[in-house]
C-alpha cells in the first residue's frame, strides 16, 4: 500500500480546520482532515458562534479580528449566509454603572482608533436599540460590526466546499503520532486501519482545547488550557433582544487569568427562536459536572439586564472549553521547534470569529506566501520554556 | 386512586377544582395536571406550532418535549404536564411561542 500524501494535513474537524480546509483548497492544495470524533464535535459545538469585534482592545487579536469580519462577510457571499445562518446582528455593550460607563467610553475610543465601528450610547439609545433593556443602565456602545453563526452548520459547509475542491476529510481517526524526517515533521500515523499513515508537506494543529496533547507529540510543548464556560437556552420566543447584549465586565473577565468562577452575562437571540445566555469562565481542567451556582448567577444577571426574562423557562444549558493561553492570544504560524509543523489553536472564546483570518492566514503560509498580518505575536515558540 | 368522574358530571361534586379554559368552565381532581383535565374534558389540543400553525398537546407527558404549553393566568408557556390546576385559574390556549405582547 503506497502512502497518500497531502500538502496540508489538518489534526481537528472543528471550525478552525474546517475554515484551514476552505482555504486552503481555494489556494489549490490539497488538503486532508482528521478528526477523531465528530465534525465541530469539540468547542466548536460547545459555543456561541461569536464573531466579535467589540471585546478585543487595540492590537494583533483586534486585527485578526477584523480581517476575520471580512472574510466571513465573503464566506457568507461564497456559501449563501442562510446555509449556516450567518447574522450580521450586531453588538451592544452595556455599562450599568458610571465606573463601567467611563472605562467603557475609553476602551471604545481606543477601538475607534484602531478601526472598530463603534458609538457611545445613552439610555434613550439603547432602549432604541433594545426596548426590553432595564431601565438602570449608565451607558453603552452599539457595535455595528459584531456578528454570529450557527457554528455546526459554519463548520459543516466550509468543510463541503473544501471537499467539493477535492478535499478529504476523515472523522472517527484518530492521529496516534508523527512521522519526522530529523526535526521536521512530515506526516502522521493514525489508528484508522484504511489510513494508517499519510504524509504531508505541512501538518496543521487544529486540535482546539486538546492542541497541547499533538504539540506535546512533537516535543514542542504549548500551554493551552481549557476554560470552561457555561450557556444557559430559554424557550422559543418572539424577538425580545434584537442584539448580541452584553455587559462591560465582559471584557475584563475574558482577560483576566483568575482561576475562580467568572460570570459576566452575554445575552442573545438566535434564530430559531431560543435566548442565549452566557458566559462563565472557571479553570477546572475538562470535569463536564453541572454547576448550579454559575445557571443561578447568569441567570440573576441576565435578568437584571433584561428583566423580562424573569418570566422565560430555561429549556436547557450546555458547557464547552475555550482553549485559552496565558497572554490570551491564539498560537498561529509554524513552530520552529518542529518544523513542517503549523498550530491554529489556543483562540480561547473567539475560535468561531476568529477562524475565518487563521484560515487565511495559514494558507497562505502553506503557499508560500507572505501572510497579510504580521505573525510574531502568535508565534508558538513565545512562551519560554513550558512543560506540558 | 379516586374513581374516575367525567368532567360534566362532576362539577356539583366536592373537591373537585373548578378552572377555565378559553373561557369555559371545567374542573379537575385535586392534584391533577392541567393537561389530564384538558384531556378529560376532550380537549386534545391547545397550542399552535410557531412556523406552521399545527395543532398541539401532550405528546410526552414528563415535561420533557414542551408540546404542550399554554397560559395560565396570563403567564406564557406553562408545561400542562406539570403544572397543577389551582382553584379559580384562568387557562388559556397559545398560539406560537406566547409572549407576543413583549416582542419588538
Amino acid at each position: 500500500m503506497t502512502t497518500p500524501t497531502a500538502d496540508v494535513l489538518i489534526i481537528g474537524g472543528g471550525i478552525m480546520g474546517a475554515s484551514i480546509a476552505y482555504h486552503a483548497t481555494a489556494a489549490g492544495l490539497s488538503v486532508t482532515v482528521l478528526e477523531r470524533g465528530a465534525i465541530a464535535g469539540g468547542t466548536s459545538s460547545a459555543c456561541e458562534g461569536n464573531i466579535l469585534v467589540s471585546d478585543k482592545g487595540p492590537g494583533a487579536e483586534l486585527e485578526l479580528a477584523l480581517l476575520s469580519r471580512r472574510l466571513w462577510q465573503r464566506q457568507a457571499a461564497d456559501l449563501g449566509a442562510e446555509s449556516f445562518e450567518f447574522d450580521a446582528k450586531e453588538g451592544v455593550v452595556v455599562a450599568r454603572h458610571e465606573a463601567a460607563a467611563t472605562a467603557l467610553r475609553a476602551f471604545a475610543a481606543g477601538q475607534r482608533d484602531a478601526g472598530v465601528e463603534v458609538q457611545n450610547m445613552d439610555l434613550a439609545g439603547l432602549l432604541e436599540l433594545e426596548p426590553n433593556l432595564a431601565r438602570d443602565v449608565a451607558g453603552g456602545a452599539w457595535y455595528p460590526q459584531d456578528a454570529q453563526v450557527q457554528p455546526m452548520l459554519a463548520t459543516a459547509r466550509l468543510l463541503a466546499r473544501a471537499r467539493g475542491r477535492g478535499g478529504t476529510v476523515q472523522g472517527g481517526t484518530t492521529v496516534t503520532g508523527l512521522i519526522r524526517d530529523g526535526e521536521r515533521v512530515t506526516g502522521v500515523t493514525t489508528d484508522s486501519p484504511t489510513l494508517p499513515s499519510i504524509t504531508a508537506r505541512w501538518v496543521v494543529n487544529a486540535a482546539g482545547s486538546w492542541a497541547a496533547d499533538v504539540a506535546a507529540m512533537a516535543g514542542a510543548p504549548l500551554p493551552i488550557l481549557p476554560r470552561r464556560g457555561f450557556i444557559l437556552v430559554t424557550e422559543p420566543l418572539p424577538v425580545l433582544i434584537r442584539h448580541k447584549v452584553y455587559t462591560a465586565e465582559y471584557v475584563a473577565n475574558v482577560a483576566s487569568g483568575e482561576a475562580s468562577i467568572q460570570t459576566s452575562v452575554v445575552v442573545e437571540g438566535t434564530r430559531s427562536g431560543t435566548i442565549l445566555i452566557g458566559a462563565s469562565r472557571e479553570r477546572v481542567g475538562f470535569d463536564r459536572t453541572m454547576n448550579v451556582e454559575v445557571l443561578r448567577r447568569l441567570a440573576a444577571q441576565a435578568i437584571g439586564v433584561f428583566p423580562i426574562l424573569a418570566g422565560v423557562s430555561l429549556l436547557r444549558t450546555y458547557l464547552g472549553f475555550r482553549p485559552y493561553c496565558p497572554d490570551h492570544l491564539p498560537v498561529i504560524g509554524e513552530d520552529p521547534r518542529a518544523p513542517g509543523l503549523i498550530h491554529a489553536a489556543g483562540h480561547e472564546g473567539a475560535g468561531i470569529g476568529l477562524s475565518a483570518a487563521t484560515g487565511h492566514l495559514i494558507a497562505q503560509v502553506a503557499a508560500g506566501i507572505t501572510p497579510d498580518v504580521d505573525l510574531s505575536p502568535f508565534r508558538p515558540d513565545r512562551f519560554g520554556e513550558v512543560t506540558a | 386512586m379516586s374513581a374516575r368522574r367525567r368532567a360534566g358530571e362532576s362539577s356539583v361534586v366536592t373537591g373537585l377544582v373548578a378552572f377555565t379554559f378559553d373561557g369555559r368552565d371545567l374542573t379537575a381532581e385535586p392534584g391533577q395536571s392541567i393537561a389530564a383535565a384538558l384531556l378529560a374534558a376532550g380537549i386534545r389540543s391547545w397550542r399552535t406550532t410557531r412556523v406552521g400553525g399545527r395543532p398541539r398537546g401532550l405528546f410526552c407527558g414528563i415535561g420533557i418535549c414542551f408540546d404542550c404549553l399554554v397560559t395560565v393566568n396570563g403567564t406564557a408557556s406553562r408545561r400542562a404536564c406539570l403544572t397543577e390546576v389551582g382553584g379559580g385559574d384562568r387557562v388559556e390556549h397559545q398560539e406560537g411561542a406566547g409572549h407576543a405582547d413583549d416582542a419588538c
